[in-house]
């Protein structure tokens, strides 16, 4: 369905005429494929490149180098509307992702319009189709963003997103700036979409509990990698990567009096312009031994699991 | 009702009043704004002594009846205000959403264009284009018109530049929808509002700027009668009949203030009703 190969995202360069080159490598070396109907869950923290990954997949942002395939076609050879049937966005905060100058009908309708040659009424009949699809009732239609609340409005997005039907739909955080009490409905009505439409999702989140519950596959991105990646049961019942466990390790739980966990990571901020050498987690690394500063652990996937970690392969060490 | 709502209705009751005298000129004005009458010059207003009813505002040196000049110069003021404002918001708005839209090179060139545009002395080249070409209303509004697009370039550039990389833009770009309709129905109706108020900033500044160039001759051309051209023409009397430069001098205040109160009200107004 969806194949990524060796995709590169570098941001930057001379930034002036007397400073030195900076390179944020913010997607660095990335591939992954994915069978129609799963669901690929990214984990990682801010500024870890997954959000950069989304607007590759999206055709927002040229890649630096690597090749992006949608059902054997390579998205570069694509024009926009060809791309917009096949790939759609639901972006984290319906707040900005909804023009606020816009009627509703037109925010749904707009992926339809773009396409043109669309007879008025029928466009008008599939608006009013999706927006019954995703819970809004037809009155919806004729209002503005300012009169929806924010799980109204994330509604309206994925209308947006599934009016073309597409084939791929990429879920940039799609519940984090919601009310946990509209998180769960939302969750559960981009799982029905997924199946009444036969949809494949790409879902970046950092929130592990919520991609336990959706994803079918997990990548664990760092720096700009997927530091692991393997089937959701696999990758939360035995995680290789030492950083996949500090990041389990970091889940909060409801119970009093737990205070916020420590993870062992140190305070070290990554810094995408400046990667460290061999394994580009070894700075963090609880684990790290003096081999991580030199030697690369990117080593070809094994059984369909990658963990780039020298010690994946050795539990003893990574349980520790 | 507090300060800034008073202010705001003072300038919504200013300029559309004017707005009604400008329409209405044709009806309310009690004479022919042309007509001389030399047995006539000179007469002051009703309530000075030696005025008459007939000319509430007196007459001018020509004997042509004030109040008649002042109501038909009201036209020319906002015309030439309004015309002046639409050239110059329709090329300062293109030049700042496109270079604000694509950035790089393309801003690069709109950004050398407006510095260049803020090096030319304004008053100097109306001044020389109207000398060279000859004045009418039409050489004004256009002079104007082509030089006061700066700040709807700015303004427009750095609001288009926070509006791009809002999620509606991206998600407008991947549901395939063409730059254009992504620059006039997506980010276009969202700067609006600060172009509305930049737009009354620049009108005031174009009345100001014809009655500069009517002042100095270079402006609408007589027998027109614009405010500045008014001022220009009573100067000589100025000494002795102190109120030939004291009335289209007191209506051209009134407009401008009226002009600049209406644009921060809008600004108060809007900005507010932004917020969610």
């Amino acid at each position: 369905m969806i194949e990524v190969r060796d995709v590169y995202r570098h941001f930057g360069g001379r930034t002036g005429l007397f400073s030195a080159d900076r390179v944020v490598r913010a997607v660095d070396g990335i591939s992954f494929s994915l069978a129609k109907g799963g669901v690929l869950g990214i984990v990682g923290e801010s500024g870890c490149g997954k959000s950069t990954l989304g607007r590759l997949i999206l055709g927002l942002l040229p890649t630096t180098s690597g090749d992006i395939r949608v059902e054997g076609q390579s998205l570069a050879d694509l024009d926009r509307r060809e791309r917009a049937r096949l790939i759609q966005p639901i972006f984290q905060d319906p707040y900005s992702s909804l023009n606020p100058r816009q009627r509703i009908r037109d925010i749904v309708g707009l992926p339809l319009a773009a396409q043109g040659a669309m007879p008025a009424a029928k466009q008008r009949a599939e608006v009013m189709d999706m927006l019954a699809r995703v819970g809004l009732s037809a009155e919806m239609a004729e209002r503005y963003p300012a009169q929806l609340s924010g799980g109204q409005r994330q509604r309206v997005a994925i209308a947006r997103a599934l009016v073309l039907r597409p084939r791929i739909v990429v879920c940039d955080e799609p519940t984090s700036a919601l009310d946990v009490s509209v998180q769960a409905q939302i969750l559960n009505l981009l799982a029905d979409l997924r199946r009444e439409l036969g949809l494949t999702y790409i879902f970046i989140s950092h929130n592990l509990a919520v991609v336990e519950h959706v994803a079918t596959e997990v990548a664990v991105m760092y720096l700009g990698r997927f530091v692991e990646q393997a089937a959701s049961d696999d990758l939360f019942r035995e995680p290789r990567h030492p950083y996949t466990r500090a990041l389990l390790a970091s889940v909060l739980t409801a119970e009093p009096g737990i205070a916020i966990p420590d993870v062992g990571l140190g305070d070290i901020y990554p810094d995408p312009a400046n990667i460290p050498s061999g394994c580009r987690f070894h700075p963090r690394c609880p684990i790290a031994a003096d081999r991580c500063r030199i030697e690369s652990p990117i080593r070809p996937p094994k059984n369909g699991r990658i963990a780039e970690c020298l010690f994946a392969s050795d539990p003893v060490r990574i349980q520790s | 009702m507090n300060a800034r709502t008073v202010s705001a209705g003072l300038g919504v009751s200013i300029v559309g009043f004017l707005l009604l005298v400008a329409l209405t000129a044709g009806w309310i004005a009690p004479h022919d704004p042309f007509e001389q009458d030399l047995m006539k010059r000179m007469i002051p207003p009703a309530w000075m002594d030696g005025g008459s009813v007939e000319h509430l505002l007196g007459t001018d040196q020509l004997g042509r009846d004030y109040l008649s000049r002042l109501i038909y110069g009201a036209r020319i003021s906002l015309l030439i205000g309004t015309l002046t404002v639409v050239t110059s918001g329709l090329i300062g708005t293109a030049l700042g959403v496109v270079g604000g839209y694509f950035g790089g090179r393309t801003d690069d060139i709109v950004m050398f264009v407006i510095t260049c545009r803020l090096a030319i002395p304004l008053i100097l080249v109306a001044l020389t284009v109207v000398a060279l070409i000859g004045s009418s209303l039409t050489v004004v509004v256009l002079t104007l018109g082509l030089l006061l697009w700066e700040r709807f370039a700015v303004v427009a550039r750095t609001t288009t530049m926070q509006v791009r990389n809002l999620d509606y833009v991206a998600a407008a770009r991947a549901a395939g929808a063409s730059t254009p309709h992504i620059l006039l129905r997506e980010i276009l109706p969202n700067i609006m509002t600060h172009l509305v108020v930049v737009a009354t900033l620049e009108m005031a500044l174009a009345i100001l700027l014809e009655a500069a160039l009517s002042f100095l001759g270079l402006g609408v051309p007589p027998p027109l009668p614009s405010w500045g051209l008014m001022i220009a023409e009573g100067k000589d009397y100025m000494f002795f009949s102190p109120w030939v430069i004291v009335v289209p001098g007191v209506a051209l205040f009134v407009l401008v203030f009226g002009i600049n109160l209406l644009g921060d009200g809008l600004r108060d107004f809007l900005g507010v009703s932004q917020r969610r």
